[in-house]
């Protein structure tokens, strides 16, 4: 047995005796989900998601409720989502079989997702409905009537594009799909040529149009011209550096060269900023296992009995 | 005849988008264009599905290397499939109780939702939150003062780091009226206002050279796609 | 500090137990040579307690960091304060759990600063899970702190439509063409609060919580820049940031970047609206400085500490054939 296969069994072994440890002999316990059944105005059944602390305060004012009650299918979810959470995380360790499954999970389960809500969010409403919208009405949108719900014969041509498109997935013809993928490609070009013109170009110039002397009632204001001219200069410098058909020679080269200084401190800020974004998104799964799972933590007061805050801290 | 005629649907519709910014009459044809355009980008979806599928089985039945998380990958796809489409564990919605399909299919407690919410959710956010021990690594690995660029990239990613948070408070916070009348014209150098400056004026206009390189670019390639010039995305005959 | 630790002692005691077989490296090795041949599963294990620990801390403490609003901030702020109690106000949601780390503490905020104005909701997405993230922020804020709001009165999810930037040129100007349901499937005419709304343009305000592609840039070019009547601020992603500030303040009249921008308008939120003792859900971003700040300070140190080695391998390459000669790259997988 090497060195990373005992660590593997040493992380496990403590892993597991820790959760059995917290789970069965602590007072709490850890990672449960609570419901809470409602009645609806129509009269159904609805189950809402509830907090430990809901809970044990409906069962001290009312022993033996039934309205607040421990959820085992929600339960196990979170388990699920601690073991998938854990089996991503073990991949900075080294590859293993558990990541490749969770990441099987993933790439399963978003592609299932993605289908599903382009064919209910889109596919219904937008195509079939506009077809046929009798059959949508009686089926799955019953207050589908009125303007909105006009046969519109024009939605044939995306019907019949859309069956094009699907002819990729056909092992001959597959040239067929080249008239959506140019509906497609016509699109993104005709929307982002006045997008990208109008709001990016246009605009970005009007927005460089600063005045380089700033008076303030009367007065002149140095620190405010000399923010308005750092712009205007940074941002024409920084044109001149991407302007390759002169060569960076002389004059040109040193304006090109204060260019890259402003797209340098760019650059740094970017990256001060994109580590400050990653953080955070660990720090969310960070709380999730230490808050949701192993009820280490509680910020939200999710598991507070009493509804007074209490001082948490001595 | 296979390259004409998408060579024409691509002319077509990109010049009506266009045309609907400039002439109001035909505004409702870009409209509908646009509405077009979105439904074929949802059964876009449903091809990436059918890809996935496909690939998925021909790996199984030939038996490549890692074939049984194959088998993991279409049974979780097929799974959500089933209880997406199907809405399972929906109930109906309250105004038609009658009709079993009414209820939204996302709605919390289905089948659906328990597959976002304990899989979906979990291993998404997972994934990326991988991305913060990569980012030390590589700063770790990659960043080295070699010359003045450098230098100038590290030192605005100190301030930045420094300044976003309480960290850059702390350090400068003796920069302070309080302390010093004369410090009145240097606050500017404390370092969550000197973050804030660098973002507004430094970053500004880098970031703002770059958008307009861009938008020049984008706008040159546009062009040439619709008028026929750039064919490259009609692939090989 | 000292309280925490006596008590946290367990939490101590692995965190030491963890780094002893690092500190025993350096130990028998040397620093500079326990640097070069790091393994980065080293640096791997320092990022996971330098975000655990103060998350913990706080977690246990309760104590969060005093944050000082900027300028951006308030200028979003203000965007929603300035209106009045009735104004239609179009919220998208264009993110998914990846991003719900950055992202939600703003959602939460946004919501709830509508919701106090007594603004009419109209949620929307362009991202496919993002009716989700609407859900869920609904449920967190709406039903449950202002349950006399009524879906459809004064709040709607309108939900997702695939498309991107097609989506929102659609919408500026006819929206009931592409919307004929909201995200349940009601009718959009017998929903109450979308009688006489016909496009965007409508909307006093459109706030964007935004993770990437289609976001905030999509919306500036096709929903703000073309309708300068049309009002629209945004919370980006911390690598989104950086790239839409030359829309401010003309195209974007407010902008949060990343969980600092979202602790920065929570505080003006619970601020003005929090009453004495904020409900804890409204201090997430606040929270989530602790760990920003210490691994920030990680990620300053270890580019430091490589730069020393770099710089120290440099003078000893350059010395004259004394020493152990090149210097070798770091080792590690």
């Amino acid at each position: 047995m090497n060195r990373d296969q005992l660590i593997w069994i040493v992380l496990f072994a403590v892993g597991a005796a820790a959760l059995l440890g917290r789970a069965v002999l602590t007072e709490q316990g850890m990672g449960r989900e609570y419901i809470r059944q409602t009645v609806t105005p129509a009269g159904g059944t609805e189950f809402l998601p509830a907090t430990y602390g809901d809970y044990v305060r409906a069962e001290q004012a009312q022993p033996g409720q039934t309205e607040y009650r421990f959820s085992r299918a929600r339960t196990i979810g979170l388990w699920l989502a601690a073991f998938f959470t854990l089996a991503v995380f073990s991949f900075l360790y080294s590859d293993n079989p558990f990541y490749k499954v969770a990441e099987s999970v993933l790439v399963g389960v978003s592609a299932g997702y993605w289908m599903v809500v382009g064919f209910w969010d889109v596919l219904v409403p937008n195509l079939i409905g506009r077809l046929w919208p009798s059959m949508v009405q009686a089926w799955a949108m019953p207050g589908l009537a009125g303007a909105e719900a006009q046969r519109n014969l024009w939605y044939i041509v995306p019907l019949v594009l859309g069956v094009m498109l699907l002819w990729r997935l056909a092992p001959r013809g597959t040239w067929i799909a080249r008239w959506p993928l140019s509906f497609i490609v016509g699109t993104f070009a005709g929307l982002q040529l006045i997008g990208f013109l109008h709001g990016d170009f246009l605009a970005q110039i009007r927005n460089t149009i600063l005045p380089l002397a700033v008076f303030e009632a009367g007065a002149f204001d140095f620190w405010a011209s000399v923010r308005n001219l750092l712009i205007v200069g940074g941002v024409l410098c920084a044109v001149t550096y991407f302007f390759f058909s002169f060569e960076h020679k002389g004059a040109v080269g040193r304006v090109a060269k204060v260019g890259i200084w402003f797209l340098m401190i760019t650059f740094g800020a970017a990256f001060g900023y994109t580590v400050m974004g990653r953080i955070a998104l660990l720090a969310i799964r960070i709380e999730f296992l230490l808050d949701d799972w192993l009820w280490l933590i509680d910020p939200s007061r999710r598991r507070a009995v009493s509804m007074l805050l209490q001082g948490i801290w001595g | 005849m296979k390259r004409t005629v998408p060579l024409l649907i691509t002319a077509v519709v990109g010049f009506t988008l266009i045309g609907a910014y400039f002439v109001p009459y035909t505004q409702s044809w870009g409209e509908t264009v646009a509405i077009w355009f979105d439904v074929l980008a949802a059964i876009a979806f449903i091809l990436g599905g059918g890809n996935l599928l496909r690939s998925h089985l021909k790996k199984i039945s030939d038996q490549q290397r890692g074939w049984a998380y194959s088998i993991i990958v279409l049974a979780s796809f097929l799974g959500t499939l089933f209880v997406g489409l199907g809405k399972i564990g929906v109930a109906p919605s309250p105004q038609f109780l009658e009709y079993s399909w009414s209820g939204p299919y996302r709605q919390t407690g289905s089948a659906f939702w328990y597959f976002y919410q304990y899989a979906f959710q979990p291993l998404t956010s997972t994934i990326f939150a991988l991305l913060a021990f990569y980012i030390a690594s590589a700063a770790f690995r990659a960043f080295r003062a070699k010359n003045l660029e450098a230098i100038l990239l590290l030192a605005t990613a100190f301030i930045v780091l420094l300044g976003r948070t309480f960290a850059g408070v702390a350090l400068t916070g003796w920069i302070d009226p309080a302390n010093w009348e004369g410090f009145r014209h240097f606050t500017g150098l404390r370092l969550e206002n000197l973050t804030v400056y660098i973002m507004a004026v430094f970053n500004t206009a880098g970031n703002r050279a770059i958008m307009i390189g861009i938008a020049l670019g984008i706008v040159a390639t546009s062009l040439k796609i619709l008028i026929g010039v750039d064919r490259s995305y009609l692939g090989k005959d | 500090m000292g309280a925490f630790l006596r008590d946290q002692w367990w939490v101590v005691a692995i965190f030491i137990a963890t780094l002893v077989p690092l500190v025993r490296r350096f130990a028998s090795a040397g620093v500079m040579e326990g640097l070069r041949t790091l393994d980065r599963r080293w640096i791997f294990l320092l990022m996971l307690w330098s975000v655990l620990l103060p998350i913990y801390f706080i977690g246990v403490t309760g104590r969060t960091f005093p944050e000082v609003p900027s300028a951006l901030a308030r200028a979003t702020f203000d965007e929603i304060d300035r209106l009045a109690p009735g104004d239609p106000v179009l919220l998208s949601f264009d993110y998914d759990p990846a991003s719900e780390g950055e992202l939600q503490p703003m959602a939460t905020a946004f919501v709830k600063h509508c919701a106090e104005k007594k603004l009419k909701m109209y949620f929307m997405a362009l991202w496919p899970v993002g009716p989700q993230m609407v859900q869920n922020t609904v449920d967190r804020v709406i039903r449950a702190d202002y349950p006399n709001l009524v879906y459809g009165e004064d709040y709607v999810n309108l939900g997702y439509k695939s498309g991107y930037e097609a989506v929102i040129r659609v919408i500026t100007t006819n929206i009931r063409e592409l919307y004929t349901t909201d995200a349940r499937g009601t009718a959009i005419q017998d929903i109450p609060m979308m009688k006489g709304i016909t496009s965007v343009q409508q909307m006093k305000l459109i706030i964007n919580v935004s993770a990437g592609y289609p976001g905030v840039k999509e919306w500036v070019q096709y929903g703000a820049t073309p309708y300068p009547a049309v009002h629209l601020i945004a919370g980006t992603t911390g690598v989104q940031a950086p790239l839409v500030y030359p829309y401010v303040p003309r195209q974007l009249r407010g902008l949060l970047g990343a969980i600092k921008g979202a602790a920065e308008y929570e505080k003006l939120v619970i601020d003005t609206y929090g009453g004495p003792n904020p409900d804890p859900k409204y201090l997430e971003g606040l929270r989530r400085m602790g760990p920003q700040l210490v691994a920030h300070m990680l990620i300053i140190m270890l580019i430091i500490v490589a730069n020393v080695l770099y710089f120290t391998e440099k003078r000893a390459a350059r010395r004259p054939s004394t020493g152990s000669g090149r210097p070798e790259r770091a080792e590690g997988r």
